[in-house]
This record gives C-alpha cells, sequence and structure tokens, in this order.
C-alpha cells in the first residue's frame, strides 16, 4: 500500500506504524457522567467495519506525524490521507 | 462406512466404486433446536459435540461459502497447548487431549502428527520466561521440556546459533505439539456429525436475525428464514459483521495473517520451530514443503490477502534462522481474516441477547482450539453454563477488568 502523505507524497506503508480506528482522536472526558463504560468502549470496542473505515497511521520512519487514512479494508484501496493535526483540530480539540 | 485398511484394500480391489459422499446436502427444516452459523472448524465441532456429547441432533451447521472454506483451510496447521495464563491453558490442554483422540473417535485419518514444537529463547531473561510458562504448562497437565543449547543442537542443527542479533540460547519444546491436516478436521467432524442427524447446510449465509423482546428465535439467510431455539455463531474473522446483525459491537479487529509454503523438500525440519524474535515461524509438510509464516500484517482487512513488505519480513525472519533455506522457492503464499480480540484471547460466551451465543475473537491461534472450541460452545449452548476450561473467556471481561492478555500489551489488538 503508497500512503500519499499529505506534506511527503506518497511513502510506502512499510514506513508506518498502525494504531486503529481514527475515533482514538476523541478520548472521552473523564470528568464525564458515565467516564468508566466511555473509557471502556473507547479502549476496546470496535466498529471494525468491512469497507470505508478511518484509521491513524502514524509515520514512525519518516516526519513522525500522525496521519488519518480513510481506506476500504476490503480492497486496501486508499481513498483520502489527513493529518491527524487537522482532523483534531476540526473536532475542537487541542484549544 | 467405517474407514479400515481393509476397506481401503477391498476398494482398491473392485475399482473404488463403493466410497460414498460423507454428508448429506439437506435442504433447510423451517426450524431446529440449535443452529450454528458458520461451517468452518468450530462451527462443525460445536454440531459435532452438542449430537454425541449433549444429544441434541436436531441441529443445523450453516455456512455461506463450502464447507471449511475459511481460516479452517489457511491456517499451518499447527497444535500446541504451551500457553501461560489460568484463563487459556487448561482449555487448550483440553484441545490437545481432544486431538489426540480425534481419530479414533472421527473413525477419520486427520493425520494428527505429534512431532514437537520449540520455542526458541535468544537471552537470560527469555530464558526466565520459558522457565516460568513451562511450569505453569505442567502445572495444567501439559507437557514441557527447557531445551538447552547443545539439546537443541542435536534435534536442529540447522539453526544459525551464532546469529549476531538473536543467538539461539535453547528452546522450550512441547513433544506433544504438532501438526493437523487441517481439511480433513473439517471432514471428518461433518462426517460424525451429519451420521448422526445433523445438517450441514451448503451456500446458505445469514443475512440476520430474528431477535424479538431481546430473544433470538431463528435466523434470516439466503435460503429463507430458519427458526431456532438457540443460535451459536462460530464466524471469527468476520464476528464483527455477523454479530453486527445482531446489534452488538465487540472488542475485535479484523487483520489478516499470510502464511507461505516452499516446494517440497526432503524431510529436513523435525517438528514446528517458532522464532519470535524474528517473527518467523516453520514446520515441514508431510509432502515436503516448508510451511512458514510470522505475524499479521498489523492493520484492519477483510481482503484475505496481504500486503508484499510483512511477506518479506518473514523471509528475513526466516533466513536469519535457518539460512539453509535461502534457496528454497516459495510455491504459494496465502491471507485469513482473524478475529484479533483486544487482549489476544478468545471468547466463547453468551451474549446480551437471550438464545444467542458467540465463539469468536481466536486471533491467529484458533485452528489449535477447534475441538476444545467447539466443546466449550457446545456445553455452553447444551447446558447454559460455561465449560470450567471456558469460563474466563467473556465477553465482558474488559469491563470487569478479567483481561486474559498473554503478552502483557494492553488494548491494542494489532500488538498480540
Amino acid at each position: 500500500m503508497i500512503i500519499d502523505h499529505p506534506l511527503l507524497g506518497p511513502r510506502d506503508a512499510a514506513e508506518f506504524v498502525y494504531l486503529g480506528d481514527a475515533r482514538l482522536i476523541d478520548r472521552p472526558d473523564w470528568q464525564g457522567e458515565d467516564a468508566a463504560r466511555q473509557f471502556h468502549d473507547y479502549l476496546h470496542v470496535r466498529d471494525n467495519p468491512a469497507g470505508e473505515h478511518r484509521e491513524l497511521w502514524f509515520h514512525e520512519h519518516g516526519d513522525r506525524s500522525w496521519l488519518v487514512v480513510t481506506r476500504n479494508t476490503l480492497t486496501h484501496e486508499i481513498i483520502r490521507v489527513e493529518l491527524a493535526r487537522d482532523v483534531a483540530l476540526s473536532l475542537g480539540r487541542s484549544r | 462406512m467405517r474407514y479400515s485398511a481393509l476397506q481401503v484394500l477391498k476398494e482398491g480391489l473392485t475399482g473404488n466404486r463403493g466410497w460414498k459422499p460423507v454428508w448429506r446436502e439437506p435442504d433447510p427444516k423451517p426450524h431446529y433446536d440449535v443452529v450454528v452459523v458458520g461451517g468452518g472448524g468450530h462451527g462443525i465441532a460445536t454440531a459435532y459435540y452438542l449430537a454425541t456429547v449433549h444429544g441434541l441432533t436436531d441441529v443445523a451447521v450453516l455456512e455461506k461459502s463450502w464447507l471449511g472454506s475459511g481460516n479452517v483451510g489457511r491456517n499451518t496447521t499447527i497444535i500446541r497447548s504451551n500457553y501461560m495464563l489460568p484463563g487459556n491453558e487448561p482449555f487448550y490442554e483440553l484441545s490437545m487431549q481432544l486431538w489426540e483422540g480425534l481419530e479414533q473417535e472421527l473413525n477419520y485419518n486427520a493425520m494428527v502428527s505429534q512431532r514437537g514444537i520449540i520455542n526458541l529463547y535468544h537471552t537470560d531473561p527469555q530464558r526466565d520466561a520459558a522457565v516460568r510458562r513451562g511450569n505453569a504448562m505442567l502445572l495444567a497437565g501439559a507437557d514441557a521440556v527447557l531445551l538447552d543449547r547443545a539439546a537443541l543442537q542435536r534435534k536442529c542443527p540447522f539453526l544459525d546459533f551464532d546469529n549476531e542479533r538473536f543467538p539461539i540460547k535453547g528452546g522450550l519444546w512441547q513433544p506433544r505439539g504438532g501438526t493437523v491436516r487441517h481439511d480433513a478436521v473439517v471432514w471428518g467432524y461433518a462426517r460424525g456429525a451429519d451420521r448422526r442427524g445433523v445438517d450441514v447446510i451448503q451456500n446458505c449465509e445469514v443475512t440476520g436475525f430474528d431477535i424479538r423482546n431481546g430473544v433470538c428465535r431463528g435466523v434470516e439467510t439466503v435460503r429463507g428464514t430458519i427458526g431456532a431455539n438457540k443460535v451459536a455463531v462460530c464466524v471469527a474473522g468476520s464476528s464483527s459483521q455477523v454479530m453486527g446483525l445482531a446489534g452488538l459491537r465487540l472488542p475485535i479487529e479484523s487483520h489478516v495473517l499470510q502464511a507461505c509454503v516452499t516446494e517440497g523438500l526432503k524431510p529436513a525440519i523435525p517438528g514446528v520451530i517458532t522464532f519470535g524474535a524474528g517473527h518467523f515461524y516453520v514446520s515441514q509438510s508431510d509432502k515436503g514443503g516448508l510451511v512458514f509464516g510470522g505475524d499479521i500484517d498489523g492493520y484492519n482487512t477483510y481482503a484475505q490477502r496481504g500486503n508484499l513488505p510483512t511477506v518479506e519480513d518473514v523471509c528475513e525472519g526466516g533466513m536469519a534462522l535457518m539460512p539453509m533455506i535461502g534457496r528454497a522457492r516459495v510455491l504459494r503464499m496465502w491471507g485469513g481474516v482473524v478475529d484479533m480480540s483486544m487482549d489476544g484471547s478468545p471468547f466463547i460466551d453468551r451474549t446480551p441477547v437471550t438464545g444467542l451465543y458467540f465463539s469468536g475473537g481466536w486471533c491467529y491461534g484458533g485452528f489449535k482450539a477447534t475441538p476444545a472450541g467447539g466443546y466449550c460452545l457446545a456445553h455452553l449452548v447444551a447446558t447454559g453454563t460455561s465449560h470450567p476450561v471456558a469460563a474466563a473467556m467473556r465477553l465482558d471481561r474488559f469491563a470487569a477488568g478479567a483481561m486474559i492478555d498473554e503478552k502483557g500489551m494492553g488494548a491494542q489488538a494489532n500488538l498480540h
């Protein structure tokens, strides 16, 4: 698989480390009402879709940036690549 | 027909005209006592033990493709019970004991070959870990032998003992481990289940569950609705998809595990050798091919094929361990989609839906667990209580803080 890095251009997926579902950006509020249940789901439960999947890849053997890659889990086709930083900021994180 | 040497001789002399198909191809009935979803090793074994141990013969196994078309025919055929944790090891040892009696019980040649499995160690701490694991195995009734470098050298002189990065100091040997002809396991179980009245139904994909007021009353399939008092799902690799039809989200990611086989070579490798530090394990099939693999690719996929960097990594591991295989040519490589659970251990449990049971999360180790997986799921479905050796394999164990994390990796599916 070739990941089209937004800053560096096309890079071999072997340069990256895979973390998992991009929802891991959305860390629950630890002070929330049912924080224990939310953290259980956040840590352990996954949608695991067959088809389009947004996921976090880390460019370990490169510029060490986190990417959000939208990829088809049935075909390995990579549909979209964004900087995880941009995604997190657009979600209102890191204010 | 009962298989025997005499039968082979007789058929050989009479043109082999007496062999019959070993299971029927029935149409689904409108209702069964138990419906098992998934005609792989675990599903068909579950049906077999429901019939033989619990006397439940009003059972159907629904398979979306042909019997054994999934992971039971894609694994590298290794059996072993060299786990460590109390929630796992007694279960895998039960499985090993069932393997040892399987061919006699099924009257089917599954080529169970206890040629031994060796896990290599390279450092003092790894040796300590091997001793600890070996003791845990002995406590659970399994067998384990610590081999030092000299003993290992006598068994496997071809290993690169003085490798610069991972010098081999010895290994933990389980003599009762080995390999089994994986397809024959499905065929043998299917024949045994069919003879006792279980309907094995192929090309019958489940498309939904009939759930009313929190009770599962049957399944929707491409061949119509089939009612059932109880439904057991054994579809590892696709667990999230199938259980999603019942509205459940699981602590599972689907990943691909690749394997390779070389051309047939003269007998060289005495058993199964695992080189965890180098992401490589190997055995030699009865036809002579080196069957080997390594780690999962590491990203979510349902594609049943992987990518080349992992194959390269596996082959590099093989070259580091036993340079003698450098001239062997790889004939085929393939991939299977596995349920990677969040602690690397499986589930055999009831679900929040009454009457719906689940077996999955087998990671890359489901094949060796086939007999005990079927045995314990049948026990759960028939009696309503977990079998003692599978009592820790609960779906709610993450919420309860009772993970079975052999590697101590935490909730990161692709690291287990």
